[in-house]
């Protein structure tokens, strides 16, 4: 039994794919937070797919994919900020437009290559076992970024996903924090493409931050739990993959939804079917329960 | 227009607007305001949808800057950094499933005092308490912000607000949607406030409210309309003049207590 969680751990290439992941885990786990709380997973998904040109212009320059990305995300999230700043077009349609074009550049910028089909495969769905050490570096350099941002930024972060009139009557500068953060997303979703790639990123982006939200109603609590089950949604997926031969990303995305499920229906408290024994069985009135509570807390 | 002072004898101007004008592209919100506000003054912005209450309040604030004219507190043109300006918003701006409790939610007001690189001292939660006492929400300061009642939520916005340096609150809609004793427990907010010397400055469609919890009420309607005491302004034809159609006027027998016109409005023909 016990080979069965050691053998993985004895390949240098899983070895690096464990650490990735579990990096990725808690990266995202924690920026994805404010991604539930805001409402953003829209934005989530079109900064994954807008950072493609990066990546194809970075593949023909042939440097380094991931600095590519970073910079186009960084572009485009700039972009979508200046446009709905204007005030005419809400930051959604910005959103739509810009990520959209991006993309299309993206593609027309890859028929112009040959030989790219594979790479272009990496992209989409991720090379979680070609993660090298340098790769694991620059993921541990941007998570570390990334989470001091964060940290050092905690309380304006709060009250901007909170209360953004409050925020502004503070004299925060909203436009500095919105761009800010669609920075930290950006570097969360680049670093995530090799291990997940493009078209997974969203779920660990929001299904683990969702999953803390139905079970926690403390922020720091939700941050926490978020990079946890994240990440042990990256490290059971994996072996996942190792023995049953899923494509890594969609084993691990499969895990961290099968938790969602689970726990949607059964955490004790807010959970579906949990609250419907409980009002069947146990409190014939559950709107008394909602009233101690809030006496009590 | 000229500057005018209620009753209370020593207090000094704190918050002085000069022919302030405020557009929108195209379209004019706010025309030739001159206001002076003083200290421990309760000011109701009263006026029709659309008169410009809450933009008064957000200049004031200094969240919009004015077209043309100038706001001043103490003397020095208003930042929307000024701690001592505080601008409470109308209940339906912030995101309430927010995972936060009261405390924390109230905490949130010292943020931008306060090293980042340290979490909230006691000290500052004691405040946060204490704030929250002085709006009798103490008892739920460990609540979830979601679990509350409208005129609790609104309650928590106050005690936020509280906790800074407090010269002037700037409050838009207090009274709407919140139940009575929440009504009662800001009346008598304002009513310490303003023994404290702290100005307070809301808008309001209620103008029974006005007349019986302010020293000083402002109709607006793009421009000032009026200004004054309650019974100056709180008459006939000027509210006509403000909020268009018919209004009838009734005054409350003497032995109600209560010294201001109490006052109806009929619906516009």
């Amino acid at each position: 039994m016990m080979s069965w969680f050691t053998d993985p751990w004895q390949h240098t290439f899983m070895q690096h794919a464990f650490i990735a992941i579990i990096l990725v885990g808690i990266i995202c786990g924690a920026t994805g937070v404010f991604v539930i709380l805001r409402g953003l997973a829209f934005l989530g998904d079109a900064l994954s797919h807008a950072i493609f040109p990066g990546v194809v212009i970075a593949f023909i320059l042939g440097g380094n994919f991931l600095i590519g990305a970073m910079i186009a995300a960084i572009v485009v999230s700039l972009g979508i900020g200046g446009i709905s700043q204007s005030g005419r077009i809400s930051n959604d349609t910005a959103v739509g437009v810009l990520f959209v074009g991006a993309f299309s550049l993206g593609i027309a910028l890859m028929s112009t290559q040959t030989g790219y089909v594979r790479d272009l495969n990496t992209f989409l769905f991720g090379s979680i076992l070609g993660v090298t050490r340098d790769d694991l570096t620059l993921t541990v350099i941007v998570g570390i970024i990334v989470l001091a941002t964060m940290l050092l930024f905690r309380r304006e972060l709060t009250m901007i996903a909170f209360d953004r009139t409050f925020s502004k009557a503070s004299g925060l500068n909203l436009w500095m924090f919105d761009q800010l953060f669609l920075v930290l997303l950006a570097m969360a979703i680049v670093i995530s493409l090799q291990t997940v790639g493009n078209i997974l990123v969203l779920a660990m982006l929001v299904t683990p931050a969702a999953t803390a939200r139905l079970i926690t109603n403390d922020l720091r609590t939700m941050v926490a739990l978020s990079c946890l089950i994240g990440s042990l949604s990256g490290l059971a997926g994996l072996y996942v993959s190792y023995y049953q031969g899923v494509p890594s990303g969609a084993a691990v995305v499969l895990v961290a939804t099968a938790i969602f499920g689970i726990v949607f229906l059964f955490e004790p408290r807010t959970g579906s079917i949990s609250t419907r024994i409980r009002r069947h069985f146990h409190h014939p009135h559950p709107e008394k329960d909602e009233f101690e509570e809030v006496q009590v807390a | 227009m000229a500057i005018q002072h209620s009753a209370h004898a020593n207090r000094t101007p704190i918050l002085v607007a000069t022919d302030l004008s405020v557009h929108y592209e195209d379209r004019s919100a706010l025309r030739d305001i001159s206001l002076t506000i003083s200290s421990g003054q309760t000011v109701s912005l009263l006026g029709p949808n659309g008169a410009g209450k809450s933009t008064l309040l957000k200049v004031f604030a200094g969240m919009i800057p004015p077209s043309h004219g100038t706001v001043e507190f103490e003397g020095q043109p208003i930042t929307n950094a000024n701690e001592c300006v505080t601008y409470v918003p109308q209940r339906s701006g912030a995101d309430w499933t927010f995972p936060i409790s009261v405390l924390e939610a109230t905490l949130l007001g010292l943020a931008r005092t306060r090293s980042r690189w340290r979490p909230f001292s006691r000290v500052d939660h004691d405040r946060a308490m204490y704030s929250l006492q002085q709006v009798r929400m103490d008892h739920l300061a460990n609540a979830q912000i979601g679990a509350l009642s409208g005129g609790q939520q609104q309650r928590v916005f106050l005690a936020r607000a509280l906790l800074s340096c407090g010269r002037v609150l700037l409050l838009d809609e207090p009274f709407t949607g919140v139940d009575i004793p929440t009504q009662e427990m800001l009346v008598e907010l304002f009513e310490r406030l303003r023994n404290e010397g702290t100005a307070v400055v809301y808008a309001t469609h209620d103008l029974q409210q006005a007349a019986t919890t302010s020293d000083y009420v402002v109709l607006l309607n793009e421009h000032i309309v009026a200004h004054g005491l309650p019974r100056e302004v709180m008459t006939e034809p000027i509210l006509r003049q403000a909020f268009g159609g018919q209004v009838i006027v009734i005054h409350a027998d003497k032995t109600i207590e209560t010294t201001s016109p109490v006052i109806e409005e009929a619906l516009p023909r």
